[in-house]
């Protein structure tokens, strides 16, 4: 009888802090998100459209998962630095200029960056402030 | 019952219409003159004066080609990165709604006269989707352009270095009566101003 009260005890209090761990993930998600929005609409939007859909062919929609997901190490360089390269978004051959946009701290860019991977029907969750400091010392 | 309906309707449309809607003049000027000993007051519009730009297929292009069109005016360069962009994306609206009415027209101006050459300024207009004729993007000396925004469109243009992208401008879009007079200034980057600006230009086009 004991033992079962103490088992019963023990998943209690395992269940509540796994429930609070994901709670406070879930915080964090939210508040990278609203942020975000917030340095989006400052920042970006002007280009790349309150929607994500860019600016005929002169901004790249930022609809694409697939190349979102696949150049998520990327992002925070290009953000940070500008890019020029040529790029396929949606199947379609981009090559404009980004501005570079060394005002933005790496908080700043892992916010924005979680916004645009869960906004435009992408969903993508966290991306940490931690791997986009190190995303950014790979920079080319 | 359903007739009186209609008679109804007729009537607020009819008495909406006794009036027409007459947009006003931005740069009305009062002159007084002397005539036979007497003070006469005339009121003058300034105008447009004739220019000579090159477009984006580095063809002249002087006031004459907007002669019989209303026209929408603006400054801007290539690679701004702040404000043209919203309103080159509010004014392709404005152009969709217009793209087959040869009595509207679109000049987009460059500032960054040493970048923008009639080249690049074409792969940007057809970066932006531009495939007609009625939205030139003209590019001239760098006195010319100038002189046009501050002393006849006043739009406040300067270049800039700690301005983004070197050069500090206002996002207004200044539109222009078949006679060159100027008729109403919008933000561009406003999109009460952009909605503003497409009913005034319907009621500028029924104006003699
Ligand atoms: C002046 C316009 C402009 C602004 C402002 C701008 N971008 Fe871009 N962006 C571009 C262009 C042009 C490209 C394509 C660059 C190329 O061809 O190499 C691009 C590419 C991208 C890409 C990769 C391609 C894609 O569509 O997924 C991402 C992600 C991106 N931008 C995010 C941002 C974010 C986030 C901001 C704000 C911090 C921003 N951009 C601000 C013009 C802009």
């Amino acid at each position: 009888m004991r033992k079962n009260i103490i088992l019963a005890i023990f998943l209690t209090v395992i269940s509540a802090i796994i429930y609070a761990c994901q709670n406070a993930s879930e915080i964090e998600l939210s508040t990278y998100i609203s942020n975000g929005k917030d340095i989006y609409r400052a920042n970006c939007q002007n280009c790349h459209g309150e929607n994500g859909e860019g600016l005929g062919e002169l901004a790249p929609p930022l609809t694409d998962s697939v190349f979102l997901e696949k150049n998520k190490s990327k992002l925070a360089c290009y953000i940070k630095n500008g890019t020029d390269q040529p790029m396929t978004i949606n199947g379609k051959t981009y090559q404009g200029k980004m501005p570079a946009f060394p005002k933005l701290q790496t908080i700043d860019i892992a916010q924005v960056t979680v916004y645009i991977t869960n906004a435009f029907g992408n969903k993508q969750g966290m991306y940490k402030y931690e791997q986009v400091a190190k995303d950014l010392q790979e920079c080319k | 019952m359903r007739n009186l309906f209609a008679i109804i309707i007729v009537f607020t449309l009819c008495s909406c219409n006794t009036e027409p809607e007459r947009l006003p003049f931005m740069q009305m000027e009062v002159v007084e003159n002397v005539v036979d000993g007497k003070t006469v007051q005339d009121t003058t519009f300034r105008t447009i004066p004739d220019f000579k730009l090159y477009n984006q297929d580095s063809t002249v292009v002087t006031l004459k080609d907007f002669d019989n069109a209303i026209y929408v005016a603006d400054f801007f360069f290539t690679t701004c990165p702040t404000i043209c962009p919203i309103m080159h994306r509010n004014l392709l609206k404005v152009y969709k709604k217009y793209e087959h009415n040869n009595q509207v027209k679109f000049a987009s101006h460059t500032i960054d006269v040493k970048y923008d050459k009639p080249s690049v300024m074409k792969a940007y207009a057809k970066k932006l989707g531009i495939r007609t004729k009625n939205w030139e993007f003209l590019w001239g000396t760098r006195d010319e352009i100038y002189a046009l925004a501050e002393r006849n469109y006043m739009v406040y243009t300067k270049e800039e270095a700690q301005a983004p992208g070197g050069f500090a401008h206002q996002g207004y879009l200044i539109l222009v009566d078949k006679h060159k007079r100027i008729r109403g200034a919008y933000d561009g980057t406003v999109d009460e101003d952009v909605h503003k600006l497409m009913a005034d230009m319907d009621i500028l086009l029924k104006e003699k």
